[in-house]
């Protein structure tokens, strides 16, 4: 192993790991309550919100000609976007081998779950008639009806079936031994409960063989899929003539883009997750640099695609994307695409300083406006795209996002949170083998400690 | 269970078999691991048991194991998967013609996707299948034999295998090469 990561603390054995890991699953504090009732109390608000939209219909939500993709699907990229660092982290930085990933990549994989889980109900909400999803699988019917395989929307949900498909089995993969190592130190109920969901972990030299293998290939698998997912994602727009979306450039800008907001996001909830599991000495400060420098590498990638897109938009000579990117900027919208600028354009670069990479606090706050800006960034190219097509007699629309749009979201947020935390006080949090793996094993001779 | 339930005895032996005599030595060190390996295998052992808390490649080298038969799991799966895809999107495309975008109706640029998505999918499933199938069979091989819960801590161990005759020898090349603790089952 190369010595990219952290050198750790003396007193960081393994048994230190096994422990300090272990000890999150234990009885949780108020706090720990008082974030999960929060995050119920969200979710009711969306589950309401989804009852009333149920019986009234989509009409509830702000929807107007021509701006028929609005803030559901502002959130599902939003969402999905959220998935890709997770991705990245557990498998692009496992083939490049980076030590420190080890310590933050179970959350962000776990989170990675989760954001796609909260992604995909939303085009569902957005169809009106949920009952009828069904029809998008192409499945054998009396109607001998099949799906149009040309359309990316189709592509689409092959991409995200798969996404979550993959991304499950991934972090399921990851937690067995995990799982096995807290059985043995469980009693009681979550003892059985280890002891079944760690399907007769070991640790048996044949079972590190196949595992190893398998794990290097799973890795290997989701590192081309989860550029695909967010590309495929793009094309939705992208294959559409709407000016402002009919772009070669989508697919790296928002592959960049879903990194960026997804790393913001890692950070968000690492260090709640570090100061309330007391998790100092296993996720450090250079766990958070490195998390900086990857959020301001794919913040600049960001920065460059808007200065390519404004540029693309003059340099073409086409009246109409011209127009759409000055109806962005100085239309009625103006302030969606002015946070976004600021948040993912400008504040990551304060990332440039050490200073502000190594202080907890300013890293996330940084990465709340990031999420911020992310999301804007999606209404801007979404809504704002649709609110000024200039080939329709509804020019300069208006477009309000109702009651019933926020409250969706607020519901997407408190489904999302409410898993994220219900897993992190019953699955190990930070992996405890991969933890170990990055730490010098514990040797009797000085002949072999060269290696 | 009732004893009207009760499997019939080779049946039963396949979920449940009879614990397998051996010796296992528990180690606090990777280096002793390494050694006591490699004393078993001088002495003609192989179907010895590792257990480690991590893999480490000093364990698999000093076992000198084959590559994992995974890779071809992952393999016949992509490759399944692609052609699943294709087919797919080819044959529903055919069997529902329908004109879009001035484009043929068997369209090969807008189905890679597809292609690529179920190539993605079948090769991570049978991934898991793989690792799924080979631990398992591997675990039938070895049978029923002794552990210990510090293994997925902190301790390193290694079950041989051994009839009441050849314990007392196994026992000894455990102990020197550093176990810390040896037990016999």
């Amino acid at each position: 192993m190369a010595d990219t990561h952290p050198a750790p603390p003396s007193r960081v054995t393994y048994d230190y790991v096994t422990r300090t890991i272990a000890r999150t699953l234990g009885t949780p504090s108020r706090g720990y309550f008082l974030l999960l009732a929060g995050a119920v109390t969200l979710l009711a608000i969306g589950i309401i919100t989804l009852l009333f939209l149920l019986r009234y219909g989509l009409g509830l939500a702000g929807y107007s000609h021509p701006v028929y993709w609005a803030v559901f699907i502002t959130c599902f990229v939003f969402w999905v976007g959220i998935a890709h660092s997770g991705t990245l982290i557990s498998a692009i930085l496992f083939l490049f081998r980076s030590g420190w990933r080890t310590a933050v990549y179970r959350t962000a994989e776990a989170m990675t779950v989760f954001a796609v889980m909260t992604a995909g109900l939303f085009p569902l909400i957005h169809i009106g008639r949920q009952w009828y999803f069904y029809w998008l699988i192409p499945y054998p019917n009396e109607r001998g009806l099949w799906p149009n395989f040309k359309s990316p929307l189709i592509w689409d949900e092959f991409a995200i079936g798969t996404y979550f498909t993959v991304s499950t089995v991934f972090l399921i993969m990851g937690l067995i031994p995990d799982i096995a190592a807290v059985r043995d130190l469980a009693t009681g109920w979550r003892k059985k409960l280890y002891a079944i969901t760690s399907i007769g972990w070991t640790g048996s030299n044949e079972q590190w063989r196949h595992y190893s293998r398998g794990y290097l290939y799973l890795a290997a698998l989701a590192t081309p899929l989860v550029l695909s997912v967010h590309s495929v994602v793009s094309w939705d727009f992208a294959m559409a003539l709407v000016p402002g979306w009919h772009a070669t450039l989508f697919a790296p800008y928002f592959v960049a883009g879903a990194i960026y907001s997804g790393v913001a996001m890692v950070i968000t909830l690492l260090v709640p997750i570090r100061y309330i599991f007391r998790l100092e000495e296993l996720i450090t400060i250079k766990h958070f640099e490195n998390l900086g420098k990857l959020c301001l590498l794919t913040g600049l990638i960001v920065s460059y695609s808007y200065v390519t897109e404004n540029f693309i938009a003059w340099f073409s000579g086409d009246e109409h994307e011209r127009a759409a990117f000055w109806y962005r900027a100085f239309g009625p919208f103006w302030w969606a695409s002015w946070t976004m600028n600021i948040c993912n354009g400008l504040l990551p670069w304060l990332l440039w300083f050490k200073k502000v990479r190594t202080n907890i606090t300013a890293l996330f706050v940084i990465s709340i406006f990031v999420n911020i800006g992310m999301w804007f960034e999606r209404y801007v190219i979404i809504v704002v795209s649709l609110a000024g097509e200039p080939y329709t007699n509804w020019t300069n629309a208006v477009y309000n996002p109702t009651w019933a749009d926020w409250g969706i979201m607020a519901g997407s947020f408190g489904w999302f949170f409410m898993w994220f935390l219900l897993f992190v006080k019953n699955f190990p949090a930070v992996s405890i083998s991969e933890v170990k793996e990055v730490l010098p094993p514990p040797r009797r001779g000085r002949v072999a400690a060269s290696r | 269970m009732s004893p009207t339930l009760r499997l019939p005895g080779s049946v039963r032996e396949l979920f449940s078999p009879p614990p397998k005599p051996g010796v296992l030595g528990v180690f606090g060190h990777l280096d002793t691991t390494i050694a006591a390996i490699k004393q078993l295998r001088e002495a003609g052992h192989t179907d010895f048991t590792v257990y480690s808390p991590i893999p480490r490649h000093e364990l698999e080298d000093a076992l000198a194991q084959p590559v994992s038969p995974v890779r071809m799991f992952t393999l016949i799966g992509g490759i399944a998967g692609c052609a699943i895809g294709a087919w797919l999107s080819l044959w529903m495309s055919e069997d529902w013609p329908i004109q879009v975008g001035g484009k043929p109706i068997g369209s090969i640029p807008p189905y890679v996707v597809i292609m690529f998505e179920m190539t993605i999918l079948f090769g991570a499933l049978t991934t898991i299948l793989g690792i799924l199938l080979n631990a398992a069979f591997a675990a039938r091989r070895a049978g029923k034999i002794m552990y210990d819960p510090r293994f997925t801590n902190d301790r390193f161990g290694i079950f041989v295998p051994a009839e009441a005759g050849k314990a007392p020898k196994v026992e000894s090349i455990l102990r020197s090469a550093g176990a810390e603790e040896v037990r016999r089952g």
